[in-house]
């Protein structure tokens, strides 16, 4: 059977959530939804897994905390030992408060950066990227769900979202 | 709308007294069982193991009642709506401040009668040039600790703070009964009022009565850094009242979003006392000055504090930050409990540290006299504020901002 992709238009977010929430129990899956502002504790209504954003951002900031503490080991310690405030400086720890603003800076920017990178990379928002909205009313004021079913559930599909208050469907 | 009223259950109010109970037994047995250390005259020795835990307790739970009224008065002035729901439960602990403001001022009053001799300023030979206890170091502060000046500002901060709290929490009862938002501007009015007096009243207390027990140091990071570990204090308060509070059944708006956001506080607090903490001891470490360094030498080197010192290091800033990262951390009352209770001691601990290598030098001991003093104040802190729990309404009727905090949702 044929693949079919429904776009419901629906002019309120309550009345969005209720029709997800019936298809996801019916065993339909959602496939994107496009709203004007971030609805609260829509991933989990649509089914989106918890994103592994945060993981990327502790691996960064390791990163940026050992890239930190690398450079001023080899430069104030191994390459050239710096006399900071007095204090002999033949191992690392000996001086480890005056290196800790850097770690710290460093592993903050580590993580912002490569949080922020990695995000835009994933969900592709490059500079030149073609806009993959599919209906320019939902940056105003309309909310939209897609869904991508098989031929022959389209008819109960379309029931529910009507019932449910979609002003608009669209097969695509 | 369940239970709206608490109940002071007579098992919890015979808890409260047995703390108590400890508490003044340990205090009056500490001042049998406390003799001068080696080295020092019996004569002149008065007991300062004992005065110096009264000091620690009287500051650090006046502490946490005194950033309560901070964290209400904040709240009213930046209209926040999310704290609404749980705004009885930090009024009522704000309700401990003039109870600790009291206690604070007979501390004080009794070091001016010379019953203790904590502050070395507050004895008059140190100013005469003929005396072997003469100090040109204190001379030189004397513009600022002459007694009329220092009782001025004493009474003005206990008197002021505690009038302030006095009033908001008139007021909360008073919006109760009525409708409208008169109350409430009234309060932000107030609340900003009282921001810019703290701002400078917490630097200066924390100067005038803890500094000064180093009477020859000084530091510009230290009134934030006493800002911070009281605020601390007085947010992991707050946190463990409302846990036991869902515990027990009431306050069923509060949802877990509140409670996320509350651990959120406590987390970022963490971390401001944690940074200030730090910043005063690099800059310290780093410079090197001997004037100023003695400070760390007495709590790292000369004395034996230094496990303690890592100790309050690790409990307050590495535990708070490794245990309340994550989302679900916060949200889990059992190990938000955990935590809180972890960050309570070591506060306390941290409190500890400012007033005994000052006061007692060497002579310091965790033992009996400490813990028992430390939980008879805990009795009459957990004492006052289950009292002003049971006063009003666990709930609040009228706030303009009362039905978005109950739908806060995150």
């Amino acid at each position: 059977m044929s693949k079919v992709v429904i776009h419901a238009i629906y002019d309120d977010e309550e009345p969005l959530l209720e029709s997800a929430k019936q298809l996801r129990s019916q065993g339909f899956n959602i496939k994107d939804v496009f709203s004007p502002f971030p609805i609260h504790g829509i991933d989990g209504v649509i089914g989106v897994p918890r994103t592994r954003l945060a993981i990327c951002a502790f691996l960064y900031g390791i990163t940026g905390t050992s890239l930190a503490t690398l450079m001023m080991w080899y430069m104030m310690v191994h390459d050239w030992p710096t006399n900071i405030g007095g204090k002999p400086s033949f191992a690392y720890y000996m001086n480890v408060p005056a290196f800790i603003p850097i770690s710290f800076e460093s592993t903050v920017l580590c993580a912002a950066h490569g949080m922020a990178i990695t995000f835009f990379l994933r969900s592709w928002l490059i500079p030149g990227a073609k806009a993959k909205n599919p209906d320019p009313r939902t940056t105003d004021d309309k909310f939209m769900m897609v869904i991508e079913t098989e031929e022959g559930s389209k008819s109960n599909i379309e029931s529910i979202l009507k019932n449910g208050g979609a002003s608009e469907v669209h097969y695509k | 709308m369940t239970n709206l009223n608490y109940t002071f259950t007579n098992k919890t109010k015979n808890i409260t007294f047995g703390l108590m109970a400890i508490g003044l037994i340990t205090i009056i047995a500490g001042f049998f069982a406390d003799t001068a250390p080696e080295g020092v005259n019996a004569e002149d020795y008065h007991h300062t193991r004992v005065w110096a835990n009264l000091l620690v307790n009287s500051y650090f739970f006046m502490g946490i009642g005194l950033l309560a009224t901070f964290f209400m008065a904040l709240q009213y002035v930046a209209e926040v709506a999310w704290s609404v729901a749980v705004k009885r439960v930090y009024e009522a602990v704000s309700c401990y401040l003039p109870v600790g403001a009291i206690i604070m001022f007979l501390l004080l009053l009794a070091g001016q009668l010379h019953l203790h001799s904590l502050y070395q300023w507050m004895d008059a030979e140190t100013l005469n040039p003929n005396s072997p206890k003469f100090d040109e170091g204190i001379v030189n502060k004397h513009a600022y600790f002459a007694t009329w000046f220092f009782w001025l500002r004493t009474c003005l901060y206990l008197s002021i703070w505690s009038w302030f709290q006095y009033g908001f929490r008139k007021r909360s009862i008073e919006e109760d009964l009525q409708n409208g938002t008169s109350i409430h501007f009234k309060n932000m009015g107030k609340g900003a009022m009282f921001l810019v007096f703290f701002a400078v009243t917490s630097s200066t207390s924390a100067w005038d009565w803890m500094m000064s027990l180093d009477v020859h140091w000084f530091s510009t990071m230290y009134g934030w850094y006493a800002f911070a570990g009281m605020w601390i204090s007085a947010m992991v308060t707050i946190i463990l009242f409302v846990l036991f509070l869902k515990r027990k059944g009431y306050l069923p708006e509060v949802n877990d979003s509140h409670i996320h956001d509350l651990g959120k506080w406590v987390f970022a607090v963490s971390f401001l006392w944690s940074y200030l903490y730090f910043c005063q001891f690099m800059l310290i470490w780093y410079t090197n000055i001997p004037e100023e360094i003695i400070y760390f030498q007495d709590r790292l080197h000369n004395y034996g504090y230094m496990a303690l010192m890592w100790t309050v290091f690790f409990m307050n800033f590495l535990f708070p930050m490794i245990l309340l990262m994550s989302r679900d951390a916060k949200r889990n009352y059992y190990f938000l409990t955990t935590v809180g209770c972890i960050i309570f001691i070591g506060h306390w601990l941290d409190v500890f540290m400012m007033v005994m290598p000052g006061t007692v030098h060497g002579n310091w001991h965790l033992s009996w006299i400490e813990i028992g003093t430390a939980l008879g104040f805990l009795g009459l802190l957990l004492f006052v504020i289950h009292r002003a729990l049971t006063k009003a309404p666990l709930m609040i009727k009228s706030h303009p901002y009362l039905d978005e905090s109950v739908h806060h949702h995150f």
